[in-house]
């Protein structure tokens, strides 16, 4: 097969309205979390959130504004505007403004979402139950359906190769990047844009997570404490907004023109669960196989490995599960690695982006190897277990950052665990 | 103006984000304004909205300039 590298990358998060601001904000340990005062939260269970910052751009605000008409954001849930945002930030980065007929069919988009346009649907159905079918909006499907995204950033830049959407809740991000690697290694398309979107801060979605016991909510009026992955105080997620979108592109394709290379997608592992719709596995075999998986076809060690950045939502179950499927994993090891595997959950800043986190962790992925650093577990005041790895407690450490493992699981019992590699 | 014509006018700048300008009594919605077959749709239903009126199908299809819309809410609306 094919190689396949990331050329360019793009987000909109909680911690800022870029890529840079992001990643800067993440390694000084600060935290995007805060009290919901978009709308009425007084009778939630859960009062906090991780909100975009807005505003006209400057100071690392998000600036909907600078990627999509406002006329044109009228018509769409906030979701593909993230999309948007993320996929022009990507395509600049990694110079690619495809305008030959060639070029542009080689050129696909695969951009998912968790829930999509939950937001848009809720208000609708107040619509017709208020005022009937003949009220609502020609653009309420077109604007809320999970695929617009992709569809919408081929649209806005003429990427006529392959258009798909992933829908595999918190594994989002994460699977479409695999996927769209394959296609590229495949030779379906040369370049790709992969990966994840999501605007699930409404009273619908904090209503209905909470109500599935997902989120945290003993920490309303400490929003910054609240996500703190492997904390023995942790009572569930914090959840997050955003998107993130990175340039896949074949080798050769991107030596060719002469391309920023991040890293080579060189592993991609899927597993189910087949156990419960929201409760990951109690044996963590389904996280275990993932990763394995994506462990053979990187045709590495799992020794060599220097950072793994955790699914780690903060909830109970979950976050001990994902540690001893990772300490069977680097169990496995023939080698002995020299220093401990680094494993943090950047969830504990950004909170849980659901189908954007994956994307966005494979960029803190990315920019670990890029700048040799790994970004902090934050709030780790108490660890529930103790593990020989090492959890980057409160502060981003420099170590060497060769090879990085990124694990996302989802409702359903969806896993999806991706390797990336230094090039060169 | 009529105060049916400002209304409109005001709705079309609104949906299309067009500049007031061109919002002529002669511009047709999609040559002219850059709207797609779904925007006409939109702002036929901001019209019934705004002007407490029903404005059947076939009627709105023969709904294509400004000027279409302010004769058929003169003669239908209030």
């Amino acid at each position: 097969m094919r190689r396949v590298v990331v050329t360019g990358l793009g987000m909109v998060t909680p911690l800022g309205g870029g890529v840079e601001v992001t990643w800067r904000r993440l390694v000084a340990g600060q935290s995007g979390a805060s009290k919901v005062t978009a709308f009425d939260v007084s009778d939630l269970a859960c009062r906090i959130a991780c909100s975009i910052p807005l505003g006209d751009g400057s100071d690392g605000t998000y600036d909907p504004d600078a990627w999509m008409e406002p006329k044109e954001q009228r018509k769409v849930d906030p979701f593909i505007v993230y999309a948007m945002a993320a996929a022009g930030q990507a395509l600049d980065d990694a110079g690619w403004h495809p305008t030959a007929y060639e070029d542009q069919i080689a050129t696909g988009v695969m951009i998912g979402s968790g829930i999509g346009g939950i937001g848009g649907i809720y208000d609708a159905s107040v619509t017709l139950y208020e005022k009937g079918p003949r009220r609502i909006s020609p653009f309420f499907i077109p604007g809320r359906i999970i695929n617009l995204a992709s569809g919408q950033v081929s649209i806005a830049h003429g990427l006529k190769g392959p258009n798909h959407a992933v829908v595999t809740a918190c594994s989002t991000g994460a699977h479409a990047i695999g996927d769209a690697a394959r296609l590229v290694a495949l030779g379906d398309a040369d370049v790709m844009l992969a990966g994840g979107a999501e605007s699930p801060i409404n009273r619908l979605s904090l209503g209905g997570f909470a109500a599935c016991r997902a989120l945290s909510t003993g920490f309303n009026d400490e929003p910054t404490r609240a996500s703190r992955p492997y904390d023995k105080d942790r009572d569930g997620f914090v959840m997050g907004e955003g998107a993130g979108v990175v340039v896949l592109e074949e080798y050769e394709h991107a030596v060719a023109r002469g391309a920023k290379i991040y890293a080579e997608v060189v592993g991609y592992g899927l597993s189910g669960d087949a156990y419960h719709i929201t409760s990951p596995s109690p044996d963590g075999d389904g996280a275990y196989r993932s990763m394995k998986a994506a462990v053979k076809r990187a045709g590495i060690d799992p020794g060599e490995i220097d950072y793994i950045n955790a699914h780690g939502t903060s909830t109970p179950l979950g976050d001990e599960l994902e540690l001893k499927a990772v300490e069977r994993l680097i169990g496995d090891a023939a080698k002995t690695p020299a220093t401990p595997v680094a494993m943090s959950s950047t969830k504990s800043a950004t909170g849980h982006l659901l189908g954007a986190a994956g994307a966005i962790e494979a960029i803190f992925s990315i920019l670990a190897i890029r700048d040799q650093v790994v970004p902090p577990t934050l709030n780790l005041d108490n660890p529930s277990v103790e593990t020989a790895l090492n959890l980057v407690p409160f502060e981003a450490q420099r170590r060497k950052v060769d090879i990085v493992l990124s694990n996302s699981f989802g409702f359903g019992g969806t896993n999806a665990s991706l390797i990336l590699r230094r090039v060169g | 103006m009529s105060d049916i014509a400002e209304r409109v006018k005001k709705i079309v700048v609104e949906h299309l984000g067009v500049e007031p300008e061109k919002v002529t009594e002669g511009a047709n919605f999609i040559d002219d304004l850059g709207a797609d077959s779904l925007d006409t749709v939109e702002l036929v239903m901001a019209f019934e909205e705004e002007f407490n009126v029903e404005i059947p199908d076939d009627a709105a299809e023969t709904i294509q300039t400004v000027g279409d819309a302010i004769k058929f809410l003169e003669k239908n609306s209030g």
